[in-house]
């Protein structure tokens, strides 16, 4: 099905100098579409032509809308030689092929040249018309809309979640053509850069045909990543979970029968079945449900979802078949002949997602983990890549085991990362094993919540520390279970309790019962790979956790280079885990989120670096310390060097209790209500010097029977270690910092972001390196640059640094590169009084609003008995489930102030304004006086061009890690960006060295993104990610390359004091008109 | 471990007023980073003044010299990449390269273009060419403001200078447009380009009492009254460029001294206004004369380029000085002028009042600005 792009160039401001003679340019621009290609007029000698082009049309395929990316190309004439380019402009007109992102591009846009960076800008107008065709997604995948925020998006509600969606597709690198060799630098990247763009249309697209195919309409946490393997090629691949999403809108958001599409309605049959457990949520396609058709392996323990993991793979086939019969054609047979193929080999139960609506999370098992160690060889056939997609499964399928092996039927917050040196390849992927609610909110479930409402003790949640960050309302505990996660579990501990069975657990643990509910066991650790659940009951703050660790390897070639890594790999896995466990320890913590584990691989080394959120889990048991033991017991000094460690060790842990503010209650004997543990029970509770390991990977790396907690000095490696343990400095006051979407702990945070970037490249300048001094090294360098990154920050003090993002890459022999991502953001201490004490009423109306969104989900997932009872249950529940979260929705803004936000953003605006008016009144001034001394006029024209474009001020553009604003509501997403560049230099010295060229780089990349969201109409990116920062450096030829890919979500958001107060912008808006009309007067 | 490469970007440009100071005074990275932290070995000046700028910062944010020598080098990288932005501030405005919030953007340019008296004293009336530039090596020692700012501060003025230089109309609204700059220093910049365009002598011994605010309330007054701007604001000529017709006129003036008869009716006019009422009577009456000479002269003179250049000497010279040695108090000056304007109102066949009016208003505005110790 066609389309029509149309495009018009309006002008360009500020162009380079292209005729040294006149200190002009004679400037036109070529706009290429596919294979079409147009031109403006020259508009001679000016810096700031004005083309006001007629519309360009482009009759294209909707396959190639979705591929290609609009080049439009700025030239300078030369009437005597080849036009000089001045740079380009690539616009993904991607947002537009879905009626609810943009409807049209218009903006300015900087004009970029791989060689000399932004040179000018051009106004640029986009439009797309798509023929209006009932059956117009059928052929493509436009329409597909795409996220990369890893959780549901803010204003759309998940009618149902599919599932994994995955694919790669491969190219040459245009670098390493033979062609190479004979054009210009600029050339070549553009030719790289315009490739990958394509590459990347092209896998959106075919992504969004799977999609479709499982009859979603969205890919939510969507991640793509380039692979740039040298000689042997470039790979991007993407993955992302796709779902039915629905926009929420008020009238309809508590209708999901109405909502629903017809398809779902066809299902209800097999729901109905006389089975109350069936699974309920997924199966609205046949494809889709391979995502949970794996065999219930193990018998379990647990009476409460024995049942709801029982999935049997009859009903899909048959439902499967039916649809089938329906859609006919090549749908009918990728049907068949995905139902033939092993469907467990195929599809995966995974979700990229790392946030979830409260509930839908039942247990968490633990992180699983697998890598792999690859050869790269030449790609022979791009159309079939074959071995890079087997690579893949394989280490999917190892993945979907270990899940297994833990008692769980997902992976949730999976990831997969290269890493690449040479013809060496790392292959990782990681996630959390997960325990999902099929059914939610069933029959019967409003009784067993009032039994249990009954027999909670109000009061038995207010845990928070005296500051009362963490604060929940008297209602949460009925409310919670009105959600019916499970009888047994209630919320905020019931992700906790072990999904594997206790008496045929996969690695020795330590079981307790359930500090929370008493009920269920939980492990002593836990570690994760997901946000921290919203119910999650926290004690204190959380903080950032890295452990860093080095290793030296040979250097050799191909087969034994591959297999040297292979075996260091388990190795640093052990190392990486015990370090996260002793600091976690250290902090007096007891649960991990977030937790990213990056292995990169070098000439001759290889580094570790994983982080994580720590944070003390209400629902398990107090960690115990750390001991230490020395190997000579006999020896005095020896002791006494031994005792004083300890005493610093006891010290840190004390003063990290103060300074994260974990003082958990003591263990609540008087609750009535809770159920009294046994005896046995008891005493295992107070057992909490023992440790456990969640973390399952092909080695195990639970220590076996020793206790963990010892760290045993047995010689000078040892001592390092446990001095490595305290260096970590501690964020100086008034930060907190975490690499989740939220700090836990934290509540009332004010508007006022601040993303970053930082890049360092530092120089390993041992001679003869050992481990030792590696980790010493590598970890200074962690060190140093978060403490930097602090002092940089300190104006916004309070503050929390969140999503902090590492990446380390070893770009050559002695070079570690690290570069951070994340964003600080300001919060109120004082507030954290007040919103203790504030009026519970307003947050929860604003959790209740914040609810709407958030809450659907669950509740869609039961559709068909929520469909078949009268309305005021569902509207009950959704009440109550906003009240219970609480927690998330004060933390998000209920305690901002927003008096003081406004105050800013008046003075914000009428400093625009002001500016605008002094402007507009000199442009006023000088057009009458124009007209009145017309002979005169040249020096005023040439005076009137500078202020006249000034009046457009440049639209300010958040942008942020996160997946939300503070104090902000996200009210539309107009399409993802996804932009890749490349910056070469020849003159690196004259552009400031490395960290001059880098700078500028990193702020133009900035500046790019910023310019294609306010073209699209919008005012923020959420969930900004670099996903990859490859820099290069010569500096004996004086040259430099850097490559950069950024993705985010473009979005528009409103403040929350606006939404709430909407006559305020109101006569903000009508004063600065009328401003600037009196001003004509004076 | 060294770091080859280290930087660090902001969605919102980071902007530290201090290091930026530090970066306008022209202090290399080193010097602010040893400015900053008394840690360094250091003059004692400088380590005062290290107290004061960064108040133990090292101390109070548990810092070390390596992170404030990143912090400096990416400030001041970014504030290398703003000095060409700076040199066109609506270019600052419209750029997307820094995301710079408004206030802030006021800030840098505010900053930018702001300067040191003392070194715009210094250049007042000299021809912003090359030539000045190399001198100021020595301007710099004079004043105390360091070479580099003194560059800095001179291609402001120069840059100002030629951006207006053509323009027509009234000359502090052109440079507050182009340069964005709040309106009393944009006023200064008119004054600085209105005595670089004219040249006036102000380098003199006599004139040293004289501060550049004087200088520039007289520019000020010189412009509001004299140029084209004033009479009409789309007027012909650029407002650093006295209008031409204007001064040919003042040569009419002449008559007032060089007809014995208006000259004499004149002093008795002015003089019977005053008797009694200001404490110099009878210096007045004997130096009427002189005085009046020495006034209408200056504006007749005012046609040869040459003798433009002597318009403040001979106002000091003339006028000033003889008045400050008979004891004037600013009040006789002010009462004495005002009758003194006035007055040919009543003379017979003088036909030039309305001129006579607009001369003396900058005349009489600049000589009791002067008129100070």
């Amino acid at each position: 099905m066609p389309g029509k792009l149309k495009v018009k160039i309006v002008a360009g401001r500020h162009l380079p100098v292209m005729d040294r003679a006149s200190d002009l340019t004679d400037a036109f621009v070529e706009v290429k579409f596919g294979n079409t290609t147009f031109k403006t007029d020259v508009y001679p000698k000016s810096l700031n032509p004005q083309w006001n082009s007629e519309w360009f049309k482009f009759e294209v395929d909707d396959e190639e809308l979705q591929d290609e990316p609009l080049q439009i190309t700025v030239l300078d004439h030369d009437t005597y030689s080849a036009n000089d380019a001045i740079g380009k402009v690539y616009i993904d007109i991607d947002p537009l092929l879905y009626s609810e992102a943009a409807t049209v591009i218009s903006g300015w846009f900087p004009i970029y040249d791989t060689i000399h960076g932004i040179r000018g800008e051009i106004n640029v107008v986009v439009k797309v018309d798509l023929f209006n065709d009932l059956n117009r997604f059928r052929q493509s995948s436009c329409g597909v809309k795409f996220f990369c925020t890893t959780s549901i998006p803010k204003c759309y509600r998940a009618v149902v979640i599919h599932g994994f969606v995955e694919e790669l597709v491969v190219n040459e690198d245009p670098e390493y053509q033979w062609i190479d060799r004979i054009r210009t630098p600029r050339a070549s990247n553009e030719a790289r850069q315009r490739l990958i763009s394509l590459m990347s249309g092209e896998l959106q697209r075919k992504i969004g045909l799977k999609v479709l195919e499982m009859r979603g309409n969205a890919v939510v946490g969507y991640l793509q990543c380039f692979d740039l393997e040298g000689e042997s090629g470039l790979v991007v691949r993407a993955i992302g979970t796709a779902c039915t999403l629905d926009k929420l809108s008020n009238t309809s958001a508590f209708l999901p029968a109405c909502n629903s599409p017809s398809k779902e309605m066809k299902e209800i049959p097999f729901n109905e079945d006389p089975n109350p457990n069936t699974y309920s949520s997924g199966p609205s396609t046949p494809l889709k449900n391979q995502t949970y058709s794996f065999s219930p392996s193990k018998s379990y323990s647990r009476q409460s979802s024995s049942s709801d993991t029982d999935l049997s793979l009859t009903p899909k086939t048959g439902m499967g078949s039916g649809s089938a019969g329906k859609e006919g054609g090549p749908f009918k047979t990728l049907l068949r002949q995905q139902t033939q193929s092993a469907l467990e080999q195929r599809e995966f139960p995974f979700f990229t997602l790392t946030a979830f609506p409260p509930g839908f999370l039942l247990h968490v098992g633990g992180v699983v983990s697998a890598r792999s160690v690859k050869l790269l060889d030449r790609i022979h056939n791009p159309d079939e890549p074959e071995t890079r997609d087997a690579w893949w499964a394989e280490i999917r399928q190892e993945i979907k085991s270990h899940a297994k092996a833990l008692g769980c039927h997902a992976v949730v917050g999976y990831s997969e990362s290269t890493s690449i040196c040479e013809e060496v390849c790392i292959l990782s992927a990681s996630g959390t094993a997960a325990v999902l609610n099929p059914r939610f909110l069933q029959d019967g479930t409003m009784e067993g919540c009032l039994e249990q409402r009954l027999s909670w003790q109000p009061g038995f949640f207010s845990i928070g520390s005296e500051k009362g960050e963490v604060d929940f309302f008297p209602q949460s505990q009925d409310s919670s279970s009105l959600l019916g996660i499970e009888e047994a579990s209630p919320p905020g501990c019931g992700f906790c309790h072990i999904p594997y069975d206790e008496l045929n657990m996969p690695f020795p643990a330590h079981l307790t019962y359930c500090y929370n509910c008493r009920k269920q066991k939980v492990p002593d650790v836990l570690f994760t790979t997901i946000d921290l659940p919203v119910e999650a009951i926290v004690v204190g703050k959380g903080c950032l956790i890295q452990a860093r660790l080095c290793r030296l390897k040979k250097k050799a070639q191909a087969e034994a280079n591959a297999t040297s890594i292979s075996n260091l790999l388990p190795f640093m896995e052990y190392e990486v885990h015990t370090q996260l466990m002793n600091k976690l320890k250290l902090r007096g913590m007891n649960a991990l989120f977030g937790l990213r584990i990056q292995i990169t691989v070098g000439e001759n080394m290889l580094m570790g670096l994983a982080s994580a959120t720590g944070v003390y889990l209400a629902a398990l048991p107090t960690p115990g310390g750390i001991q230490i033991a020395g190997k000579t017991p006999n020896d005095g000094t020896y002791e006494q060097h031994i005792s004083h460690m300890q005493k610093k060790i006891n010290d840190t842990i004390a003063k990290n209790k103060e300074l994260y503010e974990i003082n958990p209650p003591e263990l609540p004997e008087e609750i009535i209500g809770s159920p009294i543990p046994e005896p046995r029970q008891r005493s295992r509770l107070l057992r909490s010097q023992s440790e456990s390991s969640d973390e399952v990977t092909e080695l195990d790396l639970s220590h076996g029977k020793k206790d963990a907690f010892v760290l045993e000095i047995d010689d000078t490696d040892a001592m390092e270690d446990v001095h490595s343990l305290l260096t970590d400095v501690p964020p100086p006051s008034g930060f907190y910092s975490c690499n989740t979407e939220i700090m836990p702990g934290i509540n009332n945070w004010t508007p006022e972001i601040q993303m970053f970037t930082a890049v360092r490249v530092s120089r390993l300048s041992n001679i003869n390196p050992t481990n030792q001094t590696l980790n010493k090294n590598f970890n200074d360098l962690c060190e140093n640059l978060l403490k930097s990154l602090y002092f940089k920050l300190r104006s916004m003090v309070p503050c929390c640094l969140c999503h902090v993002n590492f990446t380390v890459a070893l770009p050559e022999d002695e070079l570690v590169q690290i570069a951070v991502t994340a964003v600080a953001i300001t919060y109120d201490k004082n507030q954290a009084l007040q919103a203790n004490k504030a009026p519970t009423e307003k947050s929860q109306q604003r959790a209740s609003t914040d609810n709407e969104e958030q809450l659907q989900f669950p509740l869609e997932l039961s559709s068909d008995p929520l469909s078949s009872q009268p309305f005021s249950p569902a509207k009950e529940a959704l009440e109550g489930a906003s009240s219970h979260t609480g927690i998330p929705a004060a933390q998000r803004a209920t305690s901002v102030d927003y008096s003081s936000f406004a105050d800013r953003c008046n003075s914000w605006i009428e400093l625009i304004k002001l500016k605008a008016q002094t402007i507009r009144r000199g442009s006023i001034k000088t057009t009458t006086s124009l007209e009145k001394a017309s002979p005169l006029a040249e020096g005023y024209l040439r005076h009137r061009s500078v202020p006249s474009g000034t009046n457009s001020t440049v639209s300010v553009v958040k942008m942020t890690p996160l997946s939300f604003l503070p104090g902000a509501k996200i009210t539309k997403y107009l399409g993802i960006i996804n932009m890749f560049f490349i910056r070469e230099t020849t003159s690196l010295r004259e552009e400031g060295g490395v960290s001059g060229f880098l700078h500028a780089f990193i702020a133009e990349v900035f500046a790019m993104v910023r310019a294609h969201v306010a073209a699209l109409g919008g005012n923020a990116v959420v969930s900004y990610i670099m996903k990859q920062c490859v820099f290069m450096e010569n500096p004996n030829k004086n040259q430099a390359q850097c490559l950069i890919n950024v993705s985010g979500d473009a979005v528009i958001f409103v403040r929350e004091s606006e939404l709430e107060a909407l006559p305020v912008p109101a006569p903000a808006a009508a004063a600065q008109p009328a401003g600037s009309a009196g001003d004509v007067t004076t | 471990m060294s770091s080859d490469l280290d930087v660090f970007v902001g969605n919102t440009t980071l902007i530290d007023e201090e290091v930026y100071r530090l970066w306008l005074d022209g202090h290399s990275v080193a010097e602010a980073v040893s400015l900053v932290s008394p840690v360094s070995p250091l003059s004692p000046v400088a380590e005062a003044v290290a107290r004061r700028l960064r108040g133990g910062v090292l101390e109070r944010e548990g810092t070390s010299v390596a992170v404030l020598q990143s912090d400096t080098r990416d400030h001041y990288r970014t504030f290398q990449m703003l000095e060409r932005l700076l040199h066109a501030p609506p270019r600052l405005l419209q750029q997307l390269l820094f995301q710079i919030p408004p206030e802030r953007q006021a800030l840098l340019v505010q900053r930018y273009y702001a300067f040191d008296e003392a070194l715009a004293r210094e250049l007042l009336g000299k021809k912003l060419s090359k030539g000045t530039k190399k001198e100021l090596d020595e301007v710099s020692a004079r004043t105390g403001v360091g070479i580099r700012s003194c560059r800095r501060q001179f291609d402001n003025f120069k840059r100002v200078f030629k951006a207006v230089e053509e323009l027509r109309g009234p000359l502090a609204e052109n440079i507050q447009q182009l340069f964005l700059l709040p309106p009393a220093l944009a006023r200064d910049y008119a004054a600085i380009v209105f005595f670089a365009n004219s040249r006036f002598e102000t380098g003199k011994r006599r004139l040293q009492f004289l501060s550049f605010g004087d200088f520039a309330a007289c520019a000020q007054s010189m412009m509001a009254h004299w140029s084209q701007g004033a009479l009409a604001p789309e007027a012909a000529d650029p407002d650093g460029d006295l209008p031409k017709s204007f001064l040919q006129d003042l040569k009419e003036l002449k008559v007032l001294v060089s007809d014995k008869d208006l000259l004499d009716q004149h002093k008795s006019l002015v003089c019977s206004a005053l008797r009694g009422k200001i404490s110099v009577y009878n210096e007045l009456e004997a130096n009427f004369k002189a005085l009046s000479r020495a006034l209408v002269n200056v504006g007749g003179k005012l046609t040869h380029a040459r003798d433009v250049r002597d318009f403040f000497v001979d106002l000091v010279e003339k006028v000033i000085e003889p008045c400050r040695s008979d004891k004037w108090s600013p009040g006789d000056l002010r009462l004495f002028l005002t009758h003194y304007t006035a007055a040919p109102r009543n003379l017979p066949g003088f036909r030039h009042q309305a001129l006579w009016e607009r001369y003396m208003a900058a005349i009489s505005a600049c000589l009791l600005r002067m008129y100070h110790d």
